[in-house]
């Protein structure tokens, strides 16, 4: 690579310009001309081929299942890898499945379920985040540990315990079952509370100063301080919540009360091939996510770089 | 995330703290109600979904329990645990997910620094490389399994008709045993590389811009630059990155379920499917939750000698 833009050093030769990428850095703020590659045409043309090619590998799968499901079955079934078919394309999956299907239920569920769980845990996090970070109470250090060690439980050997619960409680089979046990995040405690600890005392002072108790101090100086935190936090809980599969699948069994993951997972019939309507309803049970990522992009993009996962 | 306790940190926490006391002291408001309020809907429900189901799930490991509640009061003391560490399907479980976390966790690493690195030279178009990228992270799993599912039938699929292209004769991608786990990889790299992509992208713009200057007035050309500038900050997130991935990996079951089952011939049945299986098709409840904390012993153990590791990369 010899297309940088910075001769080898000469002695004598006194040197004050930055260099052209790192001013193109500051430029573009986060969307910026990486330092560490070249700046010249032909890293420029390697990176743009590269890019794409790994774009249309990662889009393909996606490609295909909508390709597939303007399909006629006939065609959807049909060996090779025509895109296009030879029956023309057609509406026909999408009026089966909103003809019969439980489609409509399972997306009223699965929003009900996920707005619910995602209001609830980003709500008693807070609460309990502030509490292990601003209050004092007997105990608060070793409930927080039990809290923070609690994040290594793979939540999947819960599942038996729980569902034995849920029987006890007489809950299996009931919007409670679903959504109870997803409200515990104890990593999202943890996250909030690292932040909360970094909100300035002087703040809370003067507010307590001007005779604010603690519930006032939360809701008018820690929250709205908080916000992108918030925002990362509801968006995280929404995603998991909205793809959860192992719990819904195992706590309801009845169609009316499945979510999109579990009610798509019976949809496959085992008896014969119906791409074009199983594609379908897969792209209607994603197209929520995928707006709800497009219009959202630059805020959870920054808000995984917030939770300081990311960077430092 | 795992923050190590030096002398220096923990000398600051103990003037924060002493701050914190002494700020207290001269505040009543600040007193332990407050806090314990606060603090209760959380626990309630912590304690209630999480402590309780784990002491029950202990509890049940040493006994007979079943699905239909027939045999819990059956003690079998540690009969569960010498079963399960004598039951061969449990090793062969726990070994193809070993295999599956060795497969994927490289992969998942290199292909997200790849990516990050490419999306990071500011190419126009931010908005469709993050989308191309991530997009696949957030479909549910049963849409993974569809889409999947249809490139990989043996005799229609699209990527047996590409090999037909050129000329090689089709796979069974999920129905042969050779292929079968590393088809799964494949899927699961697809699936869920967009995180980890996220991640680094995220840490790519905390590098500080001085560094490159300096490299650059240094004469480091740009492949010295990433070499020696880039790559080295990004040592403690490709730690971070590693280490979720290995426990994500390690907890797999949805999209192998769905796929093949853990098929063919328990080729690429995970543990965690086991466990499903012998609790909710055999109604095996005590024996499956003994094999549920043996998997969650070799998980503690294999998160403590990760923070091991992790911490002393750190100092």
């Amino acid at each position: 690579m010899t297309t940088d833009t910075l001769s080898p050093r000469t002695p004598g030769k006194p040197r004050s310009t930055m260099p052209r990428e790192v001013v193109r850095r500051r430029r573009y703020g986060g969307h910026v001309w990486h330092p560490s590659l070249g700046t010249g045409p032909l890293p420029r043309v390697l990176t743009l081929l590269a890019l794409a090619l790994m774009t249309v590998v990662w889009l393909v799968p996606f490609g295909w299942g909508v390709d597939t499901s303007f399909k006629t079955e006939v065609d959807a079934s049909a060996s090779g890898v025509d895109w296009i078919p030879k029956a023309g394309f057609t509406l026909d999956a999408y009026r089966t499945i909103f003809g019969q299907g439980n489609l409509p239920v399972w997306a009223v569920n699965s929003v009900v379920i996920a707005v619910c769980v995602t209001a609830i845990t980003v709500a008693i996090s807070a609460m309990a985040a502030y509490a292990f970070s601003r209050t004092l109470f007997r105990g608060r250090r070793v409930l927080f540990a039990v809290t923070v060690a609690s994040i290594m439980v793979p939540p999947q050997i819960l599942i038996v315990p729980l569902f034995r619960q849920m029987l006890a409680m007489n809950l299996v089979d009931t919007y409670a079952a679903v959504i109870l046990p997803q409200v515990v995040a104890p990593a999202m405690v943890f996250i909030l509370k690292k932040f909360f600890d970094g909100i300035p005392r002087e703040l809370e002072e003067a507010a307590r100063i001007d005779g604010a108790g603690s519930f006032r101090v939360f809701w008018s100086v820690v929250l709205p301080l908080s916000r992108p935190i918030l925002a990362a936090v509801a968006i995280f809980v929404f995603i998991n919540t909205w793809n959860n599969f192992l719990w819904p699948f195992i706590s309801t069994s009845d169609p009316q009360l499945m979510t999109l993951p579990v009610g798509l997972s019976t949809v496959k019939d085992s008896t014969g091939l119906r791409n074009a309507q199983e594609s379908a309803a897969s792209i209607l049970g994603s197209i929520p996510l995928l707006i709800v990522f497009m219009l959202f992009q630059r805020q959870i993009v920054k808000s995984v770089a917030t939770t300081g996962l990311g960077g430092q | 995330m795992a923050s190590v306790s030096t002398p220096a940190r923990r000398a600051a926490a103990g003037s924060r703290r002493a701050g914190f006391r002494r700020a207290a002291a001269t505040d009543r408001l600040r007193s332990g109600g407050a806090g314990w309020l606060f603090a209760t809907p959380f626990l309630v429900f912590f304690t209630l979904f999480l402590i309780v189901p784990i002491g029950i799930g202990l509890w049940m490991s040493f006994t007979n329990a079943s699905l239909t509640g027939h045999g819990d009061s059956t003690l079998v003391g540690l009969d569960n645990y010498t079963e399960a560490f004598g039951d061969s399907q449990v090793w062969q479980t726990l070994g193809n997910t070993v295999w599956f976390t060795v497969l994927t966790t490289v992969p998942l690493v290199l292909v997200a620094l790849a990516m990050a690195l490419l999306v990071y030279t500011g190419m126009p178009g931010q908005w469709l490389w993050r989308l191309a990228f991530f997009a696949s992270h957030l479909l549910p799993v049963a849409v993974v399994y569809q889409i999947w599912s249809m490139l990989f039938q043996p005799d229609r699929g699209m990527l047996n008709g590409l090999l037909k292209i050129f000329g090689i004769d089709g796979i069974g991608w999920l129905t042969d045993e050779k292929y079968a786990m590393w088809s799964i990889a494949l899927v699961t790299l697809w699936w869920t590389v967009g995180f980890n992509f996220l991640l680094y992208l995220a840490a790519l713009q905390a590098i500080p811009d001085h560094l490159y200057e300096a490299a650059a007035l240094d004469g480091a050309g740009a492949w010295r630059r990433l070499w020696s500038v880039t790559l080295p900050q990004l040592r403690r997130t490709t730690g971070l990155i590693a280490v979720l991935q290995v426990m994500a990996s390690l907890k797999v079951f949805d999209q192998i379920y769905l796929l093949t089952k853990g098929g063919p011939n328990g080729a690429t049945r995970p543990i965690l499917e086991y466990i499903y299986d012998t609790g909710f098709t055999n109604y095996r409840l005590g024996y499956a939750s003994a094999v549920s904390y043996v998997f969650f012993g070799l998980i503690i153990i294999l998160s403590i000698a990760q923070l091991k590791i992790f911490s002393r990369r750190e100092d």
